[in-house]
């Protein structure tokens, strides 16, 4: 497995940066500053939302994701649609045109992860009643939010939802299917097609599974180029789909606390009310919600920066297409013939400490009273032109000597 | 001279979307000191609702924060309209919060309660008319 620190989430194209301070002023978790006139990312704290993709004027943030042409390093190649895909393409009213549209592109079989969202859905619903879940339960299926709790929530660690996010549980249901049918494991390439750099990153290093279930991480964008011209010209649409309503309302904020739950529950979406709901989480705020869903984009799934289409587009489409799905029956479980053992998290994910200053508490009293007092002599406008998002940033990366000590604030 | 990191907060009066404010702070400083994270509920619980009572009863206040390495203190204080009988107001359950501002899900008569309840230390002085004075400290492990 790759180590965090070694993986990069967003790659910076250093041509077109020009050094201003807009992804750095959004980043949730402070990861960037701007070092001789281009930004640069910690990617120890980086958790991969995306937002820095999606601000940046001057389009020098890409996220990393994988060449579709990695696929034809196997000879069975499995593709993984998410729910949010169906939203991208204008007049589609069969999801089954895509589907039949990957298999034209180059892939043998699909698994659709809005069925694994569905099963996943079903593990909720037992889980919630069994109650051995601290509430509220905070859904895990948004990585970045996953690894936001991880780095900076530890005290809401025993109340994250220990389900595979749906698109684990398609990879190992597809694979299994695949080696059933006689295609020998070495052969089989399992891909899916990613609507964010999030779930890029986790499926590369695995969350909660002991090791990852793909095989590569391809981005909506580049498959949509490539399906747009084939489903125009398909002979025949195999009925291929097994998905559902509840399954397809997943690219949306709301669609998986819905579908799981009837109680009280809420769907916080975009990064700012994501922090916003943990916050007042641990301030014991939220006292009579049991489910809380989060989405690191605005929207969900539809507004991850992967996608070709605008969220509040793709909403709409999802919306219309869902009336033309069925309700699947709620024996989904059953149907696969396999254990709740079998979509629970293999092992719980690391915590992280993002924030710590250092290992010794005396250590990081002295650095942080260092830097208290390095705050009192700036001006505390947080303007950015020292390359640090605000003033208690750059006293800080002083104080931990992450800056030559003769920095200077260019204000003063 | 013991090391001590200091924090002061104006908490505005009968303004809830900024209530917490205070709290997300302290809580961000006592992370990067690597408190262990029940010990930082502790203080984001005492301290949130000590910013909540300060906004519903005494329009607004100041919140003093020094954080050691071992504990932290916290010292509320504001010009409000004091708290007549302190022994009924830690009753859990007992609130004077008016309609209004229990139609918001506050104002449940638990904030002394659960403030004295999550603290190591809790002192509590009010005048009526003056204001009132709340000390609190909480303990590292």
């Amino acid at each position: 497995m790759i180590a965090k620190k070694d993986f990069r989430t967003v790659i910076l194209d250093p041509e077109k940066c020009k050094g201003c301070v807009t992804c750095m002023k959004r980043c949730p978790t402070e990861a960037i500053r701007v070092r001789n006139g281009k930004a640069s990312v910690n990617y120890e704290k980086c958790i991969g939302c995306g937002v820095c993709v999606r601000l940046c004027p001057h389009h020098a943030k890409l996220a990393y994701y994988d060449s579709f042409d990695e696929i034809h390093n196997y000879k069975y190649k499995i593709a993984l649609p998410p729910p949010s895909l169906y939203g991208q393409f204008n007049n589609l009213y069969d999801v089954n045109y895509v589907l039949n549209g990957l298999l034209e592109i180059g892939f043998d079989e699909v698994y659709e992860v809005g069925r694994g969202a569905e099963l996943v859905s079903s593990v909720t619903k037992i889980l919630l009643d069994q109650g051995k879940i601290k509430f509220p339960v905070i859904s895990t299926a948004c990585p970045a939010v996953l690894e936001l709790i991880l780095a900076r929530y530890h005290n809401l660690k025993d109340n994250l939802l220990n389900v595979l996010a749906p698109v684990d549980i398609a990879a190992k249901l597809a694979r299994e299917k695949a080696i059933s049918k006689g295609i020998p494991a070495e052969d089989i390439g399992v891909f899916f097609i990613s609507p964010c750099p999030a779930k890029v990153f986790s499926l590369k290093l695995g969350l909660g599974v002991r090791k990852p279930y793909v095989d590569g991480v391809l981005s909506v964008g580049e498959v949509y180029m490539k399906l747009v011209p084939v489903m125009n010209k398909l002979q025949e649409v195999k009925p291929i789909s097994k998905l559902g309503a509840t399954g397809l309302r997943w690219a949306v904020s709301g669609g998986e606390a819905e579908a799981a739950f009837r109680g009280k529950y809420l769907a916080a979406d975009g990064i700012e009310n994501v922090l916003n709901i943990l916050n007042g989480l641990e301030e014991n705020e939220l006292k009579d919600i049991d489910f809380i869903e989060l989405n690191a984009c605005a929207g969900g799934c539809v507004g991850g920066v992967l996608n070709v289409e605008n969220p509040f587009i793709a909403k709409a489409r999802i919306r219309e297409l869902r009336k033309r799905m069925p309700q699947l029956d709620c024996n989904l479980l059953s149907d696969e013939g396999k254990g709740l053992e079998y979509y629970l998290w293999e092992e719980e994910p690391d915590i992280k400490n993002i924030d710590r200053i250092d290992e010794d508490r005396m250590t990081a009293m002295q650095r942080l009273v260092e830097a208290e007092k390095i705050l009192n002599s700036l001006p505390q406008i947080d303007c950015g032109l020292c390359g640090a998002p605000s003033c208690r940033a750059f006293s800080e990366d002083l104080a931990n000597g992450v800056i030559p000590p003769d920095t200077k604030c260019p204000r003063v | 001279m013991e090391q001590c990191v200091h924090l002061e907060f104006e908490v505005a009066g009968n303004n809830f979307a900024q209530a917490g404010l205070a709290s997300d702070q302290v809580k961000s400083t006592l992370k990067k000191l690597g408190i262990d994270p029940q010990d930082i509920r502790r203080v984001a619980i005492a301290m949130y609702e000590g910013e909540i009572n300060m906004v519903i009863h005494a329009n607004g206040g100041r919140a003093y924060v020094d954080i050691f390495v071992d504990k932290i203190c916290i010292n509320l204080i504001d010009q409000g309209k004091g708290i007549e009988n302190i022994e009924l107001a830690m009753t859990p359950g007992y609130s004077t919060a008016p309609d209004d501002v229990r139609a918001l899900g506050f104002g449940a008569g638990m904030g002394l309660p659960n403030m004295k309840k999550y603290t190591d230390v809790f002192n509590i002085e009010s005048e009526v008319g003056k204001g009132t004075k709340v000390e609190m400290e909480i303990h590292f492990r």
